[in-house]
């Protein structure tokens, strides 16, 4: 019982959220937060898609693939070396491994301005390679990957799978990565949300809004509502709604996937 | 054979090596490089060798920030882990029904980007159409003001709170459901109390979890800036433009246009984060030997 009071913490401020999108203006100013006014949703809904010529869409799709290629490609390049790390002895992988871990130390914020400043001297900022690129960096992946193929890929399978004739990339594809599965799982969630959810980096990296992705365009609308008097009020219900709109994906993704991260993570949080 | 293999694993491991060098060596090499320059009126930019940390280590603006960050540390951190093992033991020991659900509630603010949280808790402490604002003042008592300066940090820390606790649960949850229940049913048996098994058995087999979880709060609060440069929208007053040290080092950066002395305060913010997440790690480590 005390659980489910506690439970109420988590998800009032979202219940409200989510009865704020439904409101006009007015409305929202003059109910309580937690009464429903005129409904006003599907309103909202076509503001947030039309104001400043849709940009909202493109933001939507900016978001789509900066977290799409940038969590794929990252949770690949971590699943592959995580295996390598784990399942091949060759020269060099305790280095790389120190220094894996060592790299999960390192703040990836802090990184953000040394990347930028390394970016404009190469012309790269302003692009959407400049958000991507960074991200593909996971050396908590590659941990969490390392982990878990020790125990999940039996050498004795790879050995049998080797003296039938099976070459390395072979094996990789079609017999390890499927017991991977939970793990890899896990890594793209995460990275996912990471991306997804990611404000410092394009902010710093992206000037033209139409590069921007949910969490800059949003801050952005947020600004000028507080900000800009007259008619800029009005923008309230449209970032209360955008917001709803742009958290609902990621929720989704993790109740569908629920049972693999739940497990994937287990193995990260356990072992050592 | 052998040969083989090995040049497997180096295709496997090759894109990782790449990204993880141009990605994050090659920038800290850069700014670190950058961070040994200052600009002067006379002669542009010259070689200054640490003079920009000599700034760092006397600047109010940054060691001010770094103060503020170690209060939140301690203030909040402890506040959050404690509801997080809470929470963590609660579900574990299954007596609440709907565990599944429970789970699923307390982690779902994690998975709203920080954007979207602190915008929602900005309006949720405001005084034009915040709910806590409207109950507080209904039954008669003074407006909370929760975004005056004096109560920003709290407020900071609520959202905080509110963000990353599922996750931390999740993490402890996680480690608990692996510690052999052999090691406690005896303990249950015997008629110990719940709290007594949690605090003997299950607290100590699950202590790497837990330091996890602390190496990553460590990380969090001290690179913290989402919540304060959102804030400053809705509490301009409250927040100025050092108060994290990261949204300091984006201000030097990209309002001052002073990009050598931010190369060092960002330089100099990851040391102090990394000194103490290998802290955190001795001192629960040494722990571990003298116990054991």
């Amino acid at each position: 019982m005390l659980l489910w009071l506690c439970a109420l913490y988590f998800v009032a401020p979202l219940v409200w959220l989510l009865i704020a999108s439904t409101k006009d203006n007015d409305d929202l100013f003059s109910t309580f937060g937690y009464a429903f006014g005129h409904f006003n949703l599907l309103e909202n809904l076509r503001g947030v898609f039309t104001l400043q010529g849709g940009i909202f869409l493109r933001w939507v799709a900016n978001t789509v693939l900066y977290a799409g290629v940038g969590a794929v490609g990252a949770t690949l390049i971590s699943t592959m070396a995580g295996y390598a790390l784990a399942k091949y002895d060759f020269p060099g992988s305790k280095v790389l491994f120190s220094a894996t871990l060592g790299a999960i130390m390192i703040p990836l914020t802090a990184l953000a301005i040394p990347t930028y400043l390394l970016f404009s001297q190469v012309g790269l900022t302003n692009t959407p390679l400049a958000v991507i690129l960074p991200s593909l960096v996971s050396p908590f992946g590659v941990y969490l990957v390392r982990v878990y193929a020790v125990d999940a890929v039996p050498d004795s399978l790879l050995e049998a799978a080797r003296v039938d004739g099976g070459g390395e990339f072979r094996i990789f594809w079609q017999v390890s990565l499927r017991l991977l599965m939970p793990a890899v799982l896990t890594v793209l969630l995460f990275a996912l949300v990471a991306t997804w959810n990611n404000y410092f980096l394009p902010l710093i990296m992206l000037s033209s809004s139409d590069l921007y992705p949910l969490t800059v365009g949003l801050a952005q609308w947020q600004s000028t509502s507080t900000t800009g008097g007259g008619g800029a009020q009005a923008l309230f219900p449209l970032v209360i709604t955008g917001s709803v709109v742009s958290v609902l994906p990621i929720v989704a993704a993790f109740l569908y996937l629920q049972r693999y991260w739940q497990s994937g993570l287990a193995t990260g949080g356990v072992k050592e | 054979m052998r040969r083989k293999q090995h040049i497997a694993a180096y295709v496997f491991v090759l894109p990782f090596v790449v990204v993880f060098l141009s990605m994050l060596v090659v920038p800290l090499a850069y700014s670190g490089y950058l961070s040994l320059f200052q600009v002067r009126l006379v002669g542009g930019q010259v070689f200054s060798g640490l003079a920009n940390y000599a700034q760092a280590a006397t600047d109010p603006a940054f060691l001010q920030g770094l103060v503020r960050m170690a209060v939140f540390l301690l203030v909040q951190t402890p506040i959050m882990l404690g509801l997080a093992l809470f929470f963590a033991l609660a579900l574990d020991s299954s007596r609440a029904r709907g565990a599944g659900v429970l789970r699923l509630l307390f982690f779902v603010p994690y998975a709203v980007p920080a954007v979207v949280a602190t915008l929602m808790w900005g309006y949720l402490y405001g005084r034009d159409f915040g709910p806590i604002d409207q109950v507080v003042t209904a039954v008669g008592l003074p407006a909370p003001e929760l975004l005056a300066p004096g109560r920003i940090l709290g407020s900071m820390m609520n959202i905080v709170t509110w963000e990353f606790v599922g996750y931390n649960m999740i993490i402890m949850y996680a480690a608990l459901r692996s510690v052999p229940t052999e090691l406690y049913e005896a303990a249950e048996l015997d008629g110990a109390s719940q709290w007594r098994i949690a605090w003997n058995i299950k607290i100590p087999s699950i202590s790497s979890a837990i330091m996890l979880t602390v190496v990553f709060s460590v990380i969090g609060i001290f690179q913290l800036f989402n919540e304060p440069s959102l804030l400053k929208s809705v509490a301009p007053n409250a927040i100025s433009s050092s108060y994290t040290p990261n949204y300091y080092a984006y201000n030097l950066a990209f309002v001052n246009q002073d990009v050598n002395y931010a190369a060092a305060i960002a330089f100099t913010l990851g040391f102090v984060i990394m000194v103490l997440s290998y802290a955190v790690q001795l001192r629960t480590t040494r722990r571990r030997e003298v116990t054991s």
